[in-house]
Formats: structure tokens, C-alpha cells, sequence
């Protein structure tokens, strides 16, 4: 974690061995709504830890508590060893957010700025990085999410899933710690899933600490190193991938697993070139 | 073109005519500068934290527009001194600045209220997005949100734009030498129906000329703003 003035106190108390983002005994509500009934987590380093569940169960949430975006009313909140809930101060959340990445659902590019301009506009602006370096580590990034040659265009131009890359790319321009994706797949149409199923395995594989929050299961399988299932708030079970797909300890996550599974038929490839064929009551859809 | 054609007293009259145009012109121009200017700042002030402050320009915004914009002209004519004297300096108030007044004020409630739906139509995601970049407050208002705002709000800003230079002729009401009046006064001097009414055609084309591309301009922008 990169030290900065306001955490070095609470960096010197941060062991090496401890996780990157620890939560402990989180709880929260909107109102009389519990979203949020207590949940721990770690997370270390370089690792991908996805987080998978139905609907409404509070993962979304559980990123929101991570950035600072909400404030939980009981609970700890660790990252790098900064006390998240401590936080009140603008400043001190900037300097919390500058180190995290986020991803969205709806993308949330900047429609009026180009796709160069949404890239650079944060480390210029926020980190006083130069332009001309700014620019550079843009280029290099849209290179890596797959969209050199995008620099000029407006997000309005773009599919859904090079819209999602750019917001992937634009989370990366801040050289983040760690990045959290909050159901970066669900609004995309199911051809452009793969391309940035793709991108995410890069970076994972690069040992960027990635939090999935997803419907994918079958890609949360294949990348995670740790996987919660979460229902209602609460964190049901943890583990290994293959514990939780494959020898689920409790009951709960079993039902869910099947319905997940079976609901769709099909599951979005994590690559590009692996491309499905939907049979539909006899209809076939091939791509 | 004989010299008692109808078309030979317009073209005598053309200059005077245009003259007068240029005088509503500069009336739409003024009134929609102050109009836009403190509008900006009653609508910035409308998204204050401070309620007193929110309920006045509340009701600011509501008083001027729905008051008829003839009563608005009224108002500031017959109400605002006709020149204004301090210590011993005297500053002339001439008709056509009250006008200016008169149609800026309602103008500066439109604007407001523009401006206000505008910064209110930007998702709230757009501010999530932009605080997860560890943007402050102020650089999210600025840099992200302020942009958006300004190309939401031109159709509506050019539609009132035309709403007012309509509304300019108005002004020969209250004894401003506008388009209007120069109509007035060319067709008593002429004294014939036929040339009356060749002016008044005359008129509702140069109105048409200055405030038909205006409007134009509007739809395309609304359709560019539409993608």
C-alpha cells in the first residue's frame, strides 16, 4: 500500500502479514432495512475474491462499506491498516479512494469527455500526475483492456462491453491496490460478457487484488482463490472455489448454486473465442 | 417601381424599419445576459444547503414566471425612476434599459429553473463515479457535472432566447423605438390600408428571419443531445 501522510500512523500499526481489507462484524441499514448483518471478511493481497449470492443480499453493499461510499454503524473496516469508519474528512476518504479502483454495473464513464479524457482526467486532476505522462499510461492501459485506437471516441459510441473496459481501464489509471467490481457483467449483452470476462482474468492473473461481486459462476470458479456466498446480509460460507461449487458445506448455498446454474443454461464463456450456441425449444442460436 | 407603389414606400421605409430591429436585437442580447447571469446565480443558490435561502429563490422563481411579461415591463417602467441621481452624479434610466429589465427578469427565473432541473437530471451515479476516483465535492461539481449541465440546458436556454425576442416587441408599449413602433409610425404617415398591411406582413417576416433559425438551431441540438 502506498503510504501517504494522513495513514502513516495507522500504516506503522499495518503487520505485512495482515490483509489488505479486513472487515469485521459489519453491520448497516438504510433505514429499517438491515442490509448488512454482520459480515467478516479478508482479503490479502493479490488475491481474487469473489462475491456471489442472490439478489439483495448486501453485496454491493459490502463494496460500497470497502470505498467509503457508505458508512456502516457497527463494525471495523481495515484497509491497509486505515480505519475506514474513521474516516469523516473529505480529504481523508480521497486519500482512501485514490488506493481503489471501482467498477459499476452501468459503467458511469463520463459522457461529455472522450475515452482518453475519462482515462486521464482523475490522474491529472486528483493525483497531479502530467498530461503527457497521464496520456501515456493511457495508451498502455487501453493496449491492455483491448481498445488502442478508441483514445478519440465519445463513451456514446461505444458497446456496452467496451464501455465496461474503458471504466475497467479508467479504474487502473489511478494505480489502484485493489479494484472492486460491482456486477461489472449484468447490464451487458451476452456477446460483449467474454471480452471483459477477459480483461478481468488479466489483471488477476497480473496479481491485481480483485473483488468480484457477480452472477458469473462459472468465471468466479475459474479466478477466484476465495469465494463468500452471502444471503440476506450474512455470509453464509467461504472458501476455495472448489469447496463452494463443488462440496458446499451448507444447504443454503447448495439450493442457490442449482438455481444459479440452471436458471440461465447457459454460462457466459470467461473467454473470447469460446463462443455458445443457445437451443431454445428446438430453435438453435448459434454466434 | 413608381414612387406611390406600396413597395417603393416600404423600401423608404426599410432602414428605419431594420434600425428598430436592431433595437429589439439589442434588447433580446441585454436581457438575456442579465437574464442568464442571475439566473445562474438564483439557480446555484436554489441547490443551496441554506433553506431560507432555498425558499427565497423558491419563490423568486415562482413570482416571475408566471407574471405576463407585458405587466413585468409595466412594472419596471413605472416603478424605476426615470433617472437616478447620486451625490452629484446623474445616471439617465432610459425606457428601453427598464425593458431590458422587464424581460430580464423573467428571463433570470427560466434560467434558474434550467439550470436547477439540469444539475438535477446528472445521475447520482455520475457523482458515485467520479467520488470513487477520489474527485472532491467541488471537482466532481466542476469538472464532471457543470460540462453535462451546459449541454442539457442550450434547447431550453434557446427556446427562451426566442421567447424573449418575441416578447421585445413589447417594448414599443412603453414608448421604445423599436420595430414595431417604426411599423406604427410608417403606416400613419402613409395612410393607406394597403400599405398598412404589407408592413405588418413585412414585420411578422423579420421577426420570423431573426427567430426561426434560432429555433432550428434548437431542434438540432435537442437531437444531437438525444444520442
Amino acid at each position: 500500500m502506498r503510504t501517504n501522510t494522513d495513514s502513516i500512523a495507522q500504516s506503522r500499526a499495518f503487520h505485512q502479514d495482515r490483509p489488505l481489507v479486513q472487515l469485521r462484524n459489519v453491520h448497516l441499514a438504510f433505514g429499517a432495512n438491515q442490509v448488512l448483518k454482520g459480515i467478516d471478511m479478508d482479503i490479502r493481497k493479490g488475491q481474487a475474491v469473489s462475491i456471489v449470492g442472490p439478489s439483495g443480499s448486501g453485496k454491493s453493499t459490502i463494496l460500497r462499506c470497502i470505498t467509503g461510499l457508505v458508512h456502516p454503524e457497527q463494525g471495523e473496516i481495515y484497509v491497509g491498516g486505515v480505519d475506514v469508519r474513521a474516516l469523516t474528512s473529505e480529504q481523508a476518504l480521497i486519500q482512501l479512494r485514490k488506493n481503489i479502483g471501482f467498477v459499476f454495473q452501468q459503467y458511469n464513464l463520463f459522457p461529455h469527455l472522450t475515452v482518453l479524457q475519462n482515462l486521464t482526467v482523475a490522474p491529472i486532476k486528483v493525483a497531479g500526475v502530467s498530461p503527457e505522462q497521464a496520456q501515456a499510461t493511457a495508451y498502455e492501459l487501453l493496449r491492455k483492456v483491448r481498445l488502442a485506437g478508441k483514445e478519440h471516441a465519445y463513451p456514446g459510441q461505444l458497446s456496452g462491453g467496451q464501455q465496461q473496459r474503458v471504466a475497467i481501464a479508467r479504474a487502473l489509471a489511478m494505480r489502484p491496490d485493489l479494484i472492486l467490481f460491482d456486477e461489472v457483467t449484468s447490464a451487458l449483452d451476452p456477446e460483449t460478457v467474454g471480452e471483459v470476462l477477459t480483461v478481468i482474468s488479466d489483471l488477476v492473473s497480473d496479481g491485481m487484488t480483485c473483488v468480484l461481486v457477480t452472477h458469473e459462476m462459472r468465471f468466479a470458479e475459474e479466478v477466484s482463490d476465495e469465494v463468500y456466498f452471502t444471503e440476506a446480509g450474512r455470509i453464509v460460507e467461504s472458501g476455495p472455489p472448489e469447496q463452494i461449487f463443488h462440496a458446499p458445506q451448507s444447504e443454503r448455498t447448495r439450493t442457490f448454486l442449482q438455481r444459479a446454474l440452471g436458471k440461465t443454461g447457459v454460462e457466459h464463456p470467461p473467454t473470447m473465442d469460446v463462443l455458445p450456441a443457445i437451443d431454445f425449444k428446438g430453435i438453435q442460436f448459434s454466434y | 417601381m413608381g414612387s406611390n407603389s406600396i413597395f417603393g414606400y416600404l423600401w423608404a421605409w426599410l432602414p428605419a424599419l431594420l434600425r428598430g430591429l436592431w433595437v429589439n436585437i439589442e434588447i433580446s442580447v441585454l436581457a438575456m445576459l442579465l437574464g442568464t447571469m442571475l439566473g445562474l446565480v438564483i439557480g446555484a443558490v436554489s441547490l443551496s444547503q441554506a433553506r431560507g435561502l432555498r425558499m427565497l429563490t423558491r419563490w423568486y422563481v415562482l413570482l416571475f414566471r408566471n407574471a405576463p411579461i407585458l405587466i413585468l415591463i409595466y412594472f419596471t417602467t413605472y416603478v424605476f425612476p426615470f433617472e437616478l441621481n447620486i451625490f452629484s452624479w446623474t445616471f439617465p434610466f432610459p425606457d428601453w434599459i427598464k425593458v431590458v429589465i422587464g424581460l430580464g427578469l423573467p428571463a433570470s427565473a427560466n434560467v434558474a429553473e434550467i439550470f436547477r432541473g439540469a444539475v438535477q437530471s446528472i445521475p447520482s451515479t455520475q457523482w458515485e463515479s467520479a467520488q470513487s476516483l477520489a474527485f472532491t465535492r467541488a471537482q466532481i461539481f466542476r469538472i464532471i457535472v457543470l460540462p453535462q449541465c451546459i449541454r442539457r440546458m442550450m434547447p431550453a436556454w434557446m427556446n427562451l432566447y426566442a421567447g424573449i425576442t418575441m416578447s421585445t416587441s413589447l417594448a414599443s408599449l412603453v414608448g421604445v423605438h423599436d420595430v414595431v413602433e417604426m411599423a406604427t409610425i410608417a403606416s400613419n404617415t402613409v395612410a393607406r390600408t394597403d400599405f398598412t398591411i404589407l408592413i405588418y406582413f413585412t414585420l411578422l417576416l423579420l421577426f420570423f428571419m431573426y427567430c426561426y433559425p434560432i429555433a432550428r438551431l434548437t431542434r438540432s441540438l435537442e437531437k444531437k443531445h438525444a444520442n
